[in-house]
């Protein structure tokens, strides 16, 4: 089954604790912070649309406060940065099936990804656009490439 | 039944110490199914076997001369060092026992299908409601709710209490007493059991999930053989299980992209639900689909209406000339009836316009209605089930009422013709009971201590429904206590979860552990589960399920029966065996005599 629609509601719940901490501890840099809740304009029955806040930082650093969802498999070039907790393993369960607002995140480095669903700082560069991760297939729309990811606790 | 079980039986006493070349034949060993359906014929051997050594033969015969075609044999399958002999879209018209008996020169081995046929159609509409993971308590909570109590008489009934027939049907699978949503709807439309996350195939040995051994739908069949409608609607994804199993095949139901491109090329002609996500090409924001295909496009041009709101819905509906319909009202699951009437939580500020599934239920009919040939309607509440997976109870029991409003519209269409046959039932259970109430008035700061069992339960003080049957207040101070029985690690509240849907799990490293979100609720209490610690939810249990049934053909429900049976009953209604010339006049001119009654109104 899939479980998304409950999942965004409880995710919304703990990461506002979360994300008061993590914006105190966020460096008062250059790097533009972008939530979930900004990155559509509308989510739409036919489709989503970007808001102009998103569009504005494509190529920019940003830093969106999320959570790490479970790896597809070990030892992947990436990770999906979720609203919410994500309670599946969308590749251990064959009707699992992932939120529509995911982000996908390109680390500068790989491996060593936390895998409790802990809430999580991710900084890197924003790309937009229909992309196919050569190693998996997985499509993604929203990315952070060369990202570096602070666990927030 | 009785004579059946004896034959296999004796089968299985007589066929079993030969097995030894033959991994497996499909369809099945004991495989009761429909002449004229088309399947995949297939035979797995567990070694190489030269070809003029790998036969098959029907009750004697030739497979060949039975199939009109010769198998393709393949010598060696996928490499796996192992030969098959493979015939797609077969189909054998004449009912009867067949005994199959596949040989590889030296040692052979056999099954027995059973294949009937249907006389003459009976029933101008065959409408089938699915109320998923919908379990005895569900029933019974909903009836509770929905119509009230005094001195342990209801005041009133489900809309599918009263029908006048009713089975147990057993929903376990080829693989495991364990069903899913998938194999559990293929056995409706199929008659033939399937294996878990397995839509209109049998599971084989292969490794391309389209390339299993298929079984006919029965979307496919009336498609084939008749000029009726068919319909699909649902508030899940429209590429779920259920609903996909009107038309899918395919070893994995998580195939979404694929299955959205199968309901393209099924005809159905009124696809009402969520899932539009698998409808966008990539490259649209929301898109889940890995390809650039339109399918909202496609759809429009092959003369779809599209709707996406509820009032778009109805007007499309309410169009004489529209006969084909394509609701989207969610790109994901659409939201329950607590959500979207009265919590508004879940993703209902998202998407506030989405249908009732009575409502769906009354544009889908409306729709098909129109063609004179008669109607396939399947209506699936699939988040009753998406509800009961994470324990969140008064969701699914509102949506148990929202399925009981369903079915009373489509009662309300049948009424008075005696042409359309109604079958309410579910595909699975899950492991829920009503246990007594939960009363915050009980002394004690425990909340175990609040639950009334036996004369201390009492009842619940529920407010007097609306007129949809549903309490405007779910959080009253005297509720159901309604428990499950497999779960993992999670927090009980004994209280519903008014802050949106429940999330009992999450993931910690591999395991499934108890969502910290509900630890300070006031009362909360960790339970230990009971199920492995891989499980995120509550799952399906093996409780056979209740079916009621109403209309032409309904007659044939009774007492304990297997799920695939409930495919023939349908199948048999309609008459969708192969019909002798003569049975095909006569029909034809009962009738241009009988306008505007049974059989020849729209």
């Amino acid at each position: 089954m899939t479980r998304r629609d409950w999942l965004r509601h409880a995710g919304s719940v703990l990461l506002a604790a979360g994300a008061a901490r993590a914006i105190e501890c966020a460096a008062a840099d250059s790097v533009a912070s972008l939530s979930f809740a900004e990155i559509y304009k509308t989510q739409g029955v036919l489709g989503s649309e970007f808001s102009s806040k998103t569009v504005g930082l494509v190529g920019k650093p940003v830093r969106v406060l999320g959570y790490m969802a479970p790896p597809l498999k070990p030892d992947v070039a990436f990770f999906v940065l979720t609203r919410a907790p994500v309670a599946l393993c969308p590749f251990c369960n064959s009707d699992a099936d992932w939120p529509a607002d995911i982000v996908v995140v390109y680390p500068r480095e790989r491996g060593g990804w936390n895998q409790d669903s802990l809430p999580v700082a991710v900084s890197g560069i924003l790309e937009l656009g229909s992309r196919v991760d050569r190693e998996t297939g997985f499509v993604s729309l929203v990315r952070i490439v060369d990202a570096t990811v602070q666990t927030i606790r | 039944m009785q004579s059946w079980k004896s034959l296999w039986l004796a089968a299985s006493f007589a066929f079993l110490p030969f097995a030894a070349c033959a991994e497996a034949i499909y369809p099945i060993d004991r495989a009761h199914f429909l002449a004229g359906a088309k399947f995949d014929f297939k035979v797995e051997f567990d070694k190489i076997v030269p070809s003029a050594d790998a036969k098959v033969m029907i009750n004697g015969r030739d497979a060949a001369a039975v199939f009109g075609k010769p198998p393709q044999y393949v010598e060696n399958e996928e490499g796996r060092k192992a030969s098959a002999l493979v015939l797609r879209d077969v189909s054998i018209d004449a009912p009867g026992r067949y005994v199959v008996r596949a040989s590889d020169g030296t040692d052979s081995q056999t099954v027995v299908w059973d294949i009937y046929g249907t006389g003459q159609r009976r029933a101008k509409n065959v409408i089938l409601f699915i109320g998923d993971g919908m379990s005895v308590a569900n029933r019974t909570a909903a009836r509770m709710l929905s119509k009230g109590m005094n001195e342990g008489k209801y005041y009133g009934q489900l809309s599918f209490d009263d029908m006048p027939h009713m089975a147990l049907l057993g929903t376990s699978g080829v693989d495991s007493i364990i069903t899913d949503s998938a194999n559990s709807m293929s056995a409706y439309t199929t008659g033939h059991k399937s294996s878990v996350n397995a839509l209109g195939v049998y599971v084989a040995r292969n490794k391309d999930n389209l390339a299993h051994p298929k079984v006919e739908t029965i979307t496919e069949l009336v498609k084939r053989k008749t000029k009726m409608a068919v319909g699909i609607a649902t508030d899940a994804e429209i590429e779920d299980a259920t609903p996909a199993g009107m038309f899918a095949h395919t070893r994995r139901r998580a195939d979404k992209d694929i299955i959205a491109e199968q309901l393209f090329l099924s005809g159905a002609d009124v696809i009402l639900g969520g899932g539009s996500a698998y409808f966008l090409p990539q490259t649209t924001p929301g898109s889940k689909r890995k390809d650039t295909n339109n399918y909202i496009d496609l759809f429009q041009r092959v003369g779809f209406k599209l709707a996406t709101t509820d009032a778009e819905m109805k007007a499309a509906a309410a169009n004489p000339g529209t006969n084909r319909l394509l609701g989207l009202f969610h790109p994901d699951n659409m939201d329950g009836a607590l959500d979207r009437r009265f919590l508004k939580k879940g993703t209902v500020a998202q998407f506030p316009n989405q249908p009732d599934l009575a409502d769906m239920t009354r544009a889908a009919i409306e729709v098909l209605s129109r063609n004179k040939e008669g109607f396939v309607l399947m209506v699936e509440a699939g988040l009753l089930d998406k509800y009961n997976h994470p324990l969140d109870w008064e969701r699914s029991v509102y949506d148990t009422i929202m399925l009981s409003n369903a079915v009373q519209v489509a009662k309300a269409f049948a009424a008075g013709r005696n042409d359309t046959l109604i079958i309410v039932t579910s595909d699975h259970t899950h492991g829920v009971s009503i246990v007594g109430t939960v009363d915050d008035g009980k002394p004690g700061p425990d909340m175990r201590d609040k639950v009334g069992v036996y004369s201390d339960a009492g009842f619940p003080n529920y407010p007097a429904p609306d007129a949809d049957g549903y309490p405007p207040r779910v959080d009253v101070s005297r509720r159901l206590a309604m428990f499950y029985g497999n779960f993992p690690d999670y927090y009980e509240t004994f209280a519903p979860h008014l802050e949106g849907p429940n999330v009992p799990a999450v993931k910690k490293d591999k395991d499934y552990v108890a969502n910290t979100a509900y630890k300070d609720t006031p009362g909360a209490m960790l339970r230990t589960g009971n199920l492995p610690r891989s499980a995120d939810t509550g799952t399906h249990t093996a409780d056979d399920v209740i079916l009621t049934a109403v209309g032409p053909g309904a007659d044939e429900f009774h007492g304990f029966m297997e799920n695939v049976e409930v495919f023939r009953v349908m199948a048999t209604a309609l008459g969708l065996g192969p019909q002798p010339a003569s049975a095909k006049q006569a029909v034809k001119t009962e009738r241009s005599a009988a306008k505007g009654k049974a059989l020849a109104t729209p």
